[in-house]
């Protein structure tokens, strides 16, 4: 059944990838689909029907001396729940794309990428071993590049597709020296060899770049910087926004709902190491703690929607890190769950809504859709209730656990991390509200507005300008963006998100069909009872039951326990934010929808921080990558061309032209040259034999 | 037949095509035409053989097997074949690639044909033996006898500058080779025989290893190539017909890393042990270094070649950790490397015999007209940046945590190449196969035609396998490398004394 789950999937994506010309797009998207729900269906009856955990050898990988590496599931709860989280979510986005795509003449490709994602993702979160977790870990972070490149015409989509894998990369040399270190200290990367085993390390040291370090606490840290790069934590986040060039079911099923809430399962995967190295945990709750403000404010002052919906994303991550990060597992774990749903319900809706306004993403374009798409803007709202936390959604009991938990622990960096998390929720707030109110309130701008017939720059760009002050742009736009300035409208162009520039005058504003709603309701749905239902079983009473042994506690960790004995107004504070945040932006965007230039206007520096991202782009342009090209010329050019050749073979060769000048025919007379050095060699080597004689044994 | 075994055997059949190939005569496009199917046909009958020695071979044993010894110049240097774990699978992955090669060759060399398939086969038959010799002196010949064909594939068949190419390669293995003879020469003066078997049992002393480990190491860091000796590689393969840069990838880099396993490791563990340091740190300079390099390149396949010196910093790399997943990690990816950069050089070659310019600028946009051709590539070029589930990333991995057990710090740096990987890469990739295509002469360009994928799709095909299931390789080291490893930890502990006097060793 495990083996059905995880290599349907596969089987899909084989079909669609290999097939696909042959069988056309309608097959291919049925049989994908097919598939995938057929998984979904079989996840949630593992779900469902209990708690034994097991483990399931499929083949071996491969084994060198002492290492071996299997191909095995292990399945457990935490296993469970991501079953659930990633195959539901993928069916809803494989069945979502069929409407949305339709005008897409690669779909076959689309769908056999989706698929493939969706079977690398499940060998990541069925992986038995270290290994197979990298391979599923690459897997995803290889869809993750084609699929966001899927509009491989765009300049802009391929940059951000290899700055996604690039950056991963860079988490991944994290997770590839945590994987040695695992192996060096234990002797083993599967799972089932290493918890057991926790204890007897739990004081080792290892001596690694001249530092002595506790054994336990570097492999954690190795392995959470690969966590960092595949969940877009602070420093490793900068692919993330940039991501959001792919078509966006893709951006609701991989950065949103599964790909990036990898690095948090692989943190809970992992707890048992992590609960013995209290030094690491530190670092993940303040790495944590920061993404959910950064992003946050970020997010706060973004025009594309697709880029507010990153943001929150990313500091929804950091809330799940917090919660690892004090200890919560399960708090973080339900979080990632509830998350899934609203998130991929909010990327959903508004991909809904850029359905309906012919691929425009800038909000500043858009304006009173409710009477036009009346589902779509109550699904949004059920989505934006869930994320802020509104009582009784899915948001709601796990958001607030988090905030509870970080207040409730005592390990260093807690304060920060709670503070934090509180005023994200704020931010939070504001941000979805304001991407409610800019979207679906107000007067209609796309349809008085005469605006920029290329706004296509604005969105797949970077949307530089200020809310209500266009022409304020940051000449720091991308190099590879700078060629977007044109924008595309050949015929033949795939019908990706500027394909339609033209035709605003007769622009309304249309409902998605049917086969893009119907996924909404029902993550809909999950968004307002995944919380309810569920709640008992992560975090509340029936919790040790229910996880068993996929989350380690250690003796000393009662952090669940502690979260209901949190002082009142720690309780309320989430909704007093939730509210406060509400009433601001309802006060900046409908009731005084001035107020917003004013403010940017009157806080130019503090407004264009947030707006660039904090230059992270920037500053990594100028220390990484520019200086990194500069070498790398410098080596070919100074030092292999000038340093290494000139001294070496040229300035020998110029000597060789001296001598040999008169040979005619040079490539022949250098193979004489050739022959006649190692006939020499071999006569001299035998002329020294006749010369000895015999030679006497020597040594022994 | 005639007391000769099944490895005699796969020296001769080549040598038998490129002598049929001679007689061709009559009309030029016949002879061209005959001398194609003749080639492509001996290439396959190698093949076939190698399969049918490979049934043969017992992949549990670590000693010598299929052995053949003909009387030769004496009765201490005979001509002596056999193969073990080390070589059988580089000896497959010769005759493997040959008759891609043979096929790559097929309408892009219109001059001297006939010339030309029969250095090719005579090439073959110099690649087996450097890999079947069991007698030093056997296995210079072969070692030193190879460059000769491949020095006329690139001096004739080459492109522009391909006398500057073919005197720098000439150049920089002179220097190695002669090295490498005195070096024999002293050994036979030692030990009183050329025979590997007896060699390997042989005990040098540990002064002498170090002057004979430097000499081997001067041969062998040329063919790798190591850092900083590498720069004959890129002119080499620029120059080079697409069939010889296959080869020159696949095959004949890959006689540095056996020189280094068949000789320099168990013969001379002492000194071995005591250059490790230097090997990492020429190592770590190649991967990062070069990979850095291959970012800038303008020309593909002179990015490919950086990368391939990028790779072979991971083969020296995991070598010398002297542990079992260093070296099996090593041999793997000398396999995986010569399949891949083979398949990528390949690659390469369908677009240069379209749009006769190695230039990145020149290209773009082709996955429009090209989808077939895109998604071989994108295979190959994931091999290349090391993704699990490819080839490339077994062996690269198990160097990596060899690396890591035998020093940390060295492996920490030799990670850096899995993030310059994919830079350079994927940048080639975006730039070449991505984007819009604008070009106004790439409009006609067309996919694949059934050569082409003929070729090209046994070769997906592999790397994705032996990526999934990389054991019928990596399980055929295993006893060899085991072997090597009990005599290389016995040499140490005999001679630790001996080790510590070495003056380079720290």
């Amino acid at each position: 059944m495990y083996h059905a789950i995880v290599f349907f999937p596969l089987i899909g994506a084989l079909i669609a990838g290999l097939f696909g010309r042959f069988l056309g797009s309608r097959p291919c998207e049925y049989v994908t689909t097919a598939c995938l729900a057929f998984a979904a269906l079989l996840s949630w009856g593992v779900f469902l029907e209990g708690d034994h955990a097991v483990r399931v050898q499929v083949a071996n990988w491969f084994s060198a001396g002492d290492l071996t590496v299997d191909w095995a599931f292990r399945i457990d709860t935490l296993t469970k729940v991501m079953l659930v989280v990633v195959t539901t979510v993928s069916t809803l986005v494989h069945l979502y794309s069929i409407g949305y795509m339709e005008e897409d003449p690669h779909r076959p490709r689309f769908f056999a990428y989706l698929s493939l994602f969706t079977f690398a993702m499940l060998m990541l979160v069925t992986a038995d071993n270290l290994v197979q977790m990298f391979f599923g870990w690459e897997g995803v972070g290889l869809a993750s590049y084609l699929l966001i490149g899927f509009w491989y015409e765009k300049p802009s989509a391929n940059a951000a597709a290899m700055k996604a894998f690039i950056v991963n990369r860079v988490g991944d040399f994290g997770f590839s020296l945590g994987i040695f270190l695992v192996f060096v200290l234990f002797g083993s990367v599967a799972f089932d060899g290493i918890f057991p085993r926790v204890n007897e390390l739990k004081d080792a040291h290892f001596h690694f770049l001249g530092h002595d370090w506790h054994a336990l606490t570097l492999a954690c840290l190795l392995l959470f910087m690969g966590a960092m790069g595949k969940s877009a934590q602070f420093l490793l986040h900068t692919w993330l926004p940039d991501a959001m060039e792919g078509p966006t079911p893709v951006s609701a099923l991989i950065h949103a709902a599964t790909m990036v809430t990898a690095g948090v399962f692989m943190v809970a995967r992992l707890s048992p190491l992590f609960e013995l190295a209290p030094d690491a945990l530190v670092v993940v709750t303040v790495i944590g703690g920061i993404t959910a403000f950064f992003a946050a404010t970020v997010g706060l002052v973004q025009n594309d929607i697709k880029r507010v919906i990153a943001y929150s994303t990313c500091s929804q991550l950091g809330y799940m890190f917090v919660a690892l990060g004090v200890g919560a597992y399960s708090a973080g774990v339900f979080h990632l769950f509830t998350h899934a749903f609203f998130k991929a319900l909010l990327f959903l809706g508004a991909g809904s809504v850029i359905h309906a306004m012919h691929h425009e993403q800038d909000m500043r374009n858009m304006g009173n859709l409710r009477r036009y798409i009346p589902f779509t803007t109550a699904m949004m709202a059920i989505g934006t209730l869930a994320l802020i936390g509104f009582p009784y959604t899915a948001g709601y009991y796990s958001k607030d656990a988090i905030i509870e938990a970080a207040y409730a622990s005592t390990r260093p960096g807690h304060t920060l991390a709670f503070l934090a998390t509180v005023i994200a929720a704020f931010f939070t707030s504001f941000y979805s509200w304001r991407l409610f109110f800019l979207t679906f309130e107000g007067p209609a701008r796309w349809a008085a507005h005469d605006h920029h017939d290329d706004h296509a720059v604005s969105h797949s760009a970077h949307a530089h300008e200020a809310d209500g002050a266009p022409g304020h742009t940051e000449g720091v736009a991308h190099d590879a963006h700078g060629s977007d300035a044109e924008p595309a409208h050949r015929s033949d162009l795939v019908a990706d998100d500027h394909g339609h520039g033209h035709g605003h005058g007769e622009l309304k504003p249309h409902e998605s069909p049917l086969v893009m709603t119907i996924p909404l309701a029902v993550l809909a749905f999950g968004a307002l009872f995944a919380g309810l239902i569920f709640k008992d079983r992560f975090i509340g009473e029936g919790m040790d039951a229910f996880w068993g042994h996929a989350l380690a506690h250690g003796p000393d960790n009662h952090i669940m326990h502690d979260i209901h004995h949190v002082p009142a107004l720690v309780s309320a504070a989430p909704f007093i934010m939730l509210v406060a945040g509400f009433v601001l932006a309802f006060v900046m965007y409908i009731r005084r929808p001035k107020l917003p230039a004013a403010l940017a206007a009157q806080q130019p520096v503090l407004y264009r921080f947030l707006l660039n991202k904090w230059y992270f782009d920037e500053l990594y342009d100028r220390i990484f990558v520019r200086p990194a090209k500069d070498f790398g010329l410098f080596l070919w050019k100074q030092v292999d061309g000038k340093a290494i050749d000139g001294a070496g073979p040229d300035g020998i060769a110029a000597r060789v032209v001296d001598v040999t000048r008169g040979v005619v025919r040079l490539q022949t007379g250098y193979v004489y040259h050739y022959a006649f050095v190692m006939l020499i060699g071999v006569a001299a080597l035998i002329s020294w034999y006749m010369m000895t004689g015999l030679p006497k044994p020597v040594g022994h | 037949m005639f007391g000769l075994g099944i490895l005699s055997g796969l020296l001769i059949v080549p040598l038998c095509g490129a002598a049929f190939i001679l007689t061709l005569n009559g009309e030029a496009k016949a002879v061209a035409r005959n001398a194609r199917w003749a080639a492509l046909a001996t290439t396959l009958v190698t093949f076939l053989l190698s399969l049918v020695a490979w049934n043969r071979f017992d992949a549990t044993s670590p000693s010598f097997q299929l052995v053949e010894s003909h009387a030769w110049l004496t009765d201490t240097i005979r001509f002596k074949l056999g193969v073990d774990g080390f070589s059988i699978p580089l000896i497959l992955l010769t005759t493997f690639l040959m008759p891609f090669c043979i096929g790559a060759s097929w309408n892009a060399i219109e001059t001297r044909v006939k010339e030309y398939f029969v250095a090719f086969l005579v090439l073959e038959t110099t690649m087996i033996g450097v890999f079947q010799a069991l007698d030093l002196v056997l296995f210079y010949l072969f070692f030193e006898a190879g460059l000769i064909p491949m020095f006329l594939i690139i001096g004739i068949w080459g492109g522009k500058r391909r006398i500057y190419a073919s005197f720098k390669f000439f150049l920089y293995t002179l220097l190695g080779s002669v090295l490498m003879l005195l070096a024999i020469m002293a050994m036979y003066w030692q030990a009183g025989t050329t025979d590997i078997p007896t060699l390997l049992q042989t005990r040098f002393p540990a002064q002498m290893q170090t002057w004979l480990w430097l000499a081997f190491f001067a041969s062998f860091a040329v063919k790798m190539p190591m850092w900083p000796v590498h720069t004959w590689l890129p002119d080499a393969h620029v120059e080079a017909p697409t069939a010889g840069s296959v080869i020159l990838a696949g095959i004949l880099l890959k006689m540095g890393g056996y020189g280094f396993i068949r000789v320099s490791l168990p013969m001379l563990p002492d000194a071995s042990h005591a250059f490790a340091p230097l090997v990492f740190a020429l190592s770590i300079v190649a991967i990062i270094f070069t990979s850095l390099t291959a970012m800038m390149q303008t020309d593909i396949k002179k990015l490919i070649a950086y990368s391939s010196v990028a790779h072979m910093g991971f083969v020296t790399l995991g070598l010398f950790t002297l542990n079992e997943q260093g070296i099996q990690g090593a041999l793997f990816l000398m396999i995986s490397h010569g399949i891949v950069s083979g398949a990528l050089f390949l690659g390469v070659g369908v677009v240069y015999d379209r749009m006769h310019t190695r230039e990145i600028a020149a290209y773009g946009g082709l996955v429009k007209r090209m989808p077939l051709y895109a998604v071989a590539m994108m295979v190959f070029t994931m091999a290349n940046v090391g993704l699990p589930g490819t080839s490339g990333f077994v062996g690269e991995f198990l160097a990596m945590m060899g690396a890591f057990k035998a020093n940390p710090t060295v492996a920490f740096f030799s990670v850096f190449g899995i993030i310059l990987s994919a830079g350079y890469a994927l940048w080639l990739y975006a730039r070449v196969i991505y984007g819009k295509l604008e070009k106004p002469d790439l409009q006609g360009i067309l996919d694949l035609d059934t050569r082409e994928k003929l070729i090209l799709a046994p070769l997906v095909v592999l790397t994705i396998y032996y990526g999934v299931h990389p054991a019928p390789i990596l399980d055929v080291f295993a006893p060899s490398t085991e072997a090597l490893m009990t005599g290389i930890k016995a040499a140490l502990s005999n001679t630790q004394t001996a080790a510590a006097a070495l003056p380079l060793a720290r």
